[in-house]
């Protein structure tokens, strides 16, 4: 027992060594580099918008960073060093430092859409089925926006789901459907787009949809964050952001 | 001059001692001092924190008999064996004590999943694992069998051998004498080994999250009710946190104090 024991321990050791060597890297100075915290709905579309501006600005590297919105917000207050911060909602943003805050920008709209596999086992056709026991429904949690603009939604709906598990962010949720797990998620309509054959939408009607009006806010005067920002809410940025899903304003 | 000496290699030596330590005390000691101990059992009885420790209580103390009732035989096979293949199975014993606790959750899916290896063939029976209270008991048994094995082998191990043959001459059976002799023997072993794997079952978290999601009551387990409520409420994460921690040191204590010394 003991032998074991200490054998264990010095394989902590060698994985403590390594994640700090991991953990050395220390964040480039601002200039031509830009930070971005992005919701996890943002995944695909700032993924394509950080290698348009490299491409069109020559120099700059732009590194984005997903996560919930809730956790973002989180670790900009706890001195996350970014310099733009994009968010699924205003409401998340409230908890957000107002000192940290030095321009916000409303850039893009989503809804909510149900997802379900391709071949939809449990043949979910609209938001009023996701009620019947027996069903897998996953939802956000109810920290990040998308769980609660899912639970506002089947509030106004009527609709109680029968809810298996809450996810950490809309990724998460949705990759219960991808894997064939949940018969059902509620995550938004750019998920859906982004994911392709992978998965089906099954739409929400307008009457109880939430929609949701995403901030990008800047957190610093750094001139290329600025740039960066611009590039998002410019028209090549916006028809991006359409070709995936979102809404613009 | 032998004292220059001796005092620069205590330094040389001392001071990544004390970095080793620091690194490792810092945290805990943080986490002790933003405690607000007077909230502690208020925060335990809202109503995402109870049934969040409940769940752990059940799970990991089914994961505790689950390793009782199977880890043992497995012990007892890798103990009297010194066949090749044996060590293999020890080899691959060892997997998920090292494996990345989400990948233990990936692997379990591919398992254990609706179109999982196994999981396959239970929904036609309307039987799906996943997201049910099954599969947080699974993902512990996955991370905390190990330990038990290990441990209640290397006890096992230490045996005399001639017990074992005079039990044989007696006419006792492999069951018989490893319910009458073996096992009174190694309890020491066998208790160290729940320990360490209800600790190990208690602190589950990434393979519980991939593979039996995140429901109040019925996979949220305590360290993942940690996780959603510093979103939420940070204070009452503490809190849980802080029980939790509590916990870990009460097992280690028990650990040194009965069995290890």
């Amino acid at each position: 027992m003991r032998r074991r024991g200490r054998g264990a321990s010095s394989a902590a050791y060698g994985l403590v060594v390594l994640a700090l060597a991991a953990c050395g890297t220390t964040p480039a100075p601002a200039g031509d580099h830009v930070t971005v915290l992005a919701a996890a709905s943002l995944t695909e579309a700032f993924e394509q918008l950080a290698t348009d501006f490299e491409a069109t600005h020559p120099g700059t590297s732009v590194e984005v960073s997903f996560g919930s919105s809730a956790t973002l917000v989180q670790q900009v207050n706890q001195g996350a060093p970014a310099e733009v911060i994009a968010l699924a909602g205003e409401s998340a943003a409230k908890p957000l430092d107002r000192a940290a805050v030095k321009a916000s920008t409303t850039f893009a709209t989503n809804v909510l859409e149900i997802a379900v596999p391709p071949d939809n086992p449990a043949g979910v056709a609209s938001i009023d089925d996701l009620d019947r026991p027996g069903l897998k429904v996953v939802l956000c949690a109810p920290s990040v926006p998308c769980g609660q603009a899912a639970d506002a939604t089947f509030a106004s709906a009527g609709v109680s789901p029968s809810v298996v598990s809450r996810e950490v962010d809309v990724k998460a949720t949705l990759s219960k459907v991808r894997l064939g797990e949940a018969d059902a998620a509620v995550v938004y309509h750019s998920d859906v787009v982004a994911a392709g054959d992978v998965v089906r939408g099954v739409a929400i009607p307008a009457a109880v949809n939430t929609t949701l009006r995403y901030p990008i806010i800047t957190l610093s005067d750094d001139p290329t964050a600025r740039s960066f920002v611009e590039f998002v809410v410019s028209d090549r940025g916006a028809a991006t952001l359409r070709s995936l899903g979102f809404g613009t304003p | 001059m032998r004292y220059a000496a001796g005092l620069r290699s205590r330094l040389t030596l001392g001071i990544p001692a004390g970095l080793a330590l620091l690194l490792l005390v810092v945290p805990l000691v943080a986490l002790l001092t933003r405690a607000d101990w007077a909230r502690v059992p208020a925060d335990l009885a809202t109503p995402t924190v109870l049934p969040a420790l409940r769940l752990s209580l059940l799970t990991t103390s089914t994961t505790a008999v689950l390793c009782l009732l199977l880890g043992t035989p497995l012990a007892w096979f890798l103990a009297r064996s010194d066949h090749a293949a044996t060590r293999w199975v020890r080899a691959l014993l060892t997997v998920p004590l090292v494996l990345p606790p989400v990948v233990g959750g990936v692997a379990l899916l591919m398992a254990w999943g609706r179109l999982g290896l196994i999981g396959q063939h239970l929904s036609p029976f309307g039987v799906q694992i996943t997201f049910t209270t099954v599969a947080v008991v699974l993902a512990e048994t996955f991370v905390a069998m190990p330990f038990y094995v290990l441990a209640v082998e290397g006890a096992m191990r230490g045996l005399d051998p001639r017990l074992e043959s005079v039990a044989r001459t007696l006419g006792a059976s492999d069951l018989r004498y490893l319910r009458t002799v073996a096992l009174p023997l190694v309890l020491p072993g066998v208790a160290s080994g729940l320990a360490l794997a209800w600790a190990r079952a208690l602190g589950e978290f990434g393979a519980t999250l991939t593979f039996a999601g995140s429901y109040p009551g019925r996979t949220q387990t305590a360290p993942l009710a940690v996780y959603a409520l510093l979103e939420q409420d940070p204070a009452v994460a503490i809190s849980v946190s802080i029980v939790l921690l509590v916990v870990s040191v009460l097992v280690l204590a028990l650990l040194r104090g009965r069995w290890l010394r």
